[in-house]
């Protein structure tokens, strides 16, 4: 049985949703296509605790119908995925493997990056997109990105887990295959594609 | 006459905006960030009919339209130009359906739509360009089936267009073909650069700006980011040699980009102009790179 969600305190989703998204879209596409600059996305949209302004607008955006979601434990409170329900039309998944899109709110609980959907070696693009909140962009251990979208080199200072790195590792061995990390952090983010090679 | 539309455009109502519905440019727009996520890599995607004919870039108008807000320049280019009849309906079509401005400058232009060329002018950092594809698929000719070429660029079994591109040198001595001549993106994934002239190859490689391919009949979209290597296939003693035709454009003298042929009379007469008509004119006002004087004079 499902219980019916209290809709009477939904939180809004975007205040003008088709050029909110777009906006937020092509934040999001420069975040991807230069791996590890400093993003802002979301405006004024308040989506419910504990997720992020970004988080929230990264969801509006991209999910819908068509995108499982993954949600960890922080997420799976009485409000977020009855909010990703209304706004998006998302299905919720119990199984990291089987999402689309994971969100984390609780960074240093993630789950290990070989639970999430790597896709296949001829579908490469079926593979999860991880949106991770973490505690700051710039008050973690420098690290050295280089790759593609990337003119030399470039130092990001992202808050992670310490197992965090040796994972990237192992997930930019397997490519084509691999997932795509977003770091959000309030209205900040920085994205991670599986293209990138760190030097922790 | 740098803005195409000096007046207010007339924007068709009933319509959302940039005319696909939201679920579709969602859908395009997750396709979009895996393509850059897989350099050279064709997403499939559900590629909707659209309000004009395959062929005249109904993949590149889905991608536009995905990507386009309210405060985009938008250029549109049909081999070079802003005024051939692809290139024309294309931009009224999105003033109608966005309002946005339009304009005829790469200097200008956040995105710029393109058939079968690379701007002259050199694009920067979070510059769009979407391609025109007419074939995603570089290994179509030698492989028909899907289920084939899908393996081959899973395992990067490339040997077979090597061996067409080795065809071409034991027969003619060289590589025929001056257009669509197929580039691994990222030291990974062969890739269609669209039918640009091999002119236009090295262009490709390491551009600050971001370069989209939507390709409508094959539903396949791929993408180049920025700074990103793009090496066009050859051997080491068959160097990619992009070509260009010698002399100089008749209009603004340019020695160095790439000209079309146009036939004036007929008896034989012809002249060159450059292929790139926004480069040529702000050459002709003086405002473009390169010593215009000079090369007319010599002219």
């Amino acid at each position: 049985m499902t219980s019916i969600p209290d809709y009477a305190h939904l939180k809004s989703g975007f205040a003008d949703p088709v050029l909110d998204s777009q906006g937020v879209f092509r934040t999001i596409m420069s975040a991807i296509a230069y791996p590890g600059r400093i993003v802002t996305i979301g405006g004024s949209v308040r989506g419910p605790s504990p997720l992020s302004t970004a988080t929230t607008a990264f969801c509006l955006t991209l999910a819908d119908g068509e995108t499982p979601i993954w949600l960890d434990a922080g997420a799976r409170n009485a409000e977020i995925p009855a909010y990703l329900r209304f706004h998006c039309g998302a299905p919720i998944v119990d199984d990291p493997g089987g999402a689309q899109f994971a969100i984390v709110v609780d960074a240093a609980a993630a789950p290990r990056l070989h639970l999430f959907d790597a896709g296949e070696d001829e579908y490469p693009d079926r593979s999860a997109t991880v949106c991770l909140q973490v505690a700051s962009l710039t008050d973690g251990a420098e690290t050295r990105w280089s790759g593609p979208g990337i003119e030399h080199a470039i130092f990001p200072r992202v808050t992670v887990p310490d197992w965090f790195w040796s994972d990237w590792i192992a997930n930019a061995a397997a490519y084509p295959k691999g997932i795509d990390v977003v770091f959000t952090c309030g209205d900040a983010a920085i994205a991670l594609p599986r293209t990138v090679k760190v030097e922790a | 006459m740098n803005r195409i539309s000096p007046s207010k455009p007339v924007v068709w109502t009933g319509y959302n905006f940039a005319y696909l519905d939201e679920q579709t440019k969602r859908m395009v727009r997750r396709a979009l960030l895996k393509a850059l996520a897989i350099p050279g890599y064709q997403v499939a995607f559900g590629g909707r009919e659209m309000p004009l004919a395959y062929g005249w870039g109904t993949g590149a108008i889905q991608v536009t339209a995905s990507i386009i807000g309210p405060r985009d320049r938008l250029k549109v280019i049909d081999q070079g130009s802003d005024d051939a009849t692809n290139a024309a309906s294309i931009r009224r079509f999105f003033r109608s359906v966005t309002g946005v401005e339009t304009t005829a400058s790469a200097l200008d232009a956040t995105i710029v739509q393109t058939r079968h060329r690379i701007p002259e002018t050199p694009l920067r950092e979070n510059q769009v360009l979407v391609y025109q594809v007419p074939s995603p698929e570089p290994l179509r000719k030698i492989e028909p089936r899907e289920s084939e070429t899908r393996k081959m660029h899973a395992y990067a079994e490339y040997g077979p267009m090597l061996l067409t591109l080795y065809e071409d040198i034991a027969r003619y001595g060289r590589v025929a073909s001056a257009y669509n001549c197929p580039v691994i993106v990222n030291e990974r994934y062969l890739a269609s650069p669209s039918p640009i002239p091999k002119f236009d190859n090295p262009k490709l490689s390491h551009s600050p700006a971001i370069q989209l391919f939507g390709a409508g009949r094959e539903k396949r979209i791929y993408a180049i980011p920025p700074y990103t290597s793009v090496r066009s296939l050859d051997f080491e003693d068959f160097p990619f040699e992009p070509s260009r035709p010698d002399g100089r454009c008749s209009l603004c003298g340019s020695e160095t980009s790439y000209l079309e042929e146009v036939i004036m009379d007929d008896v034989g007469g012809r002249m060159f102009v450059c292929s790139d008509t926004d480069y040529c004119r702000r050459r002709r006002e003086g405002k473009g790179e390169g010593p215009v004087r000079a090369a007319r004079a010599k002219a």
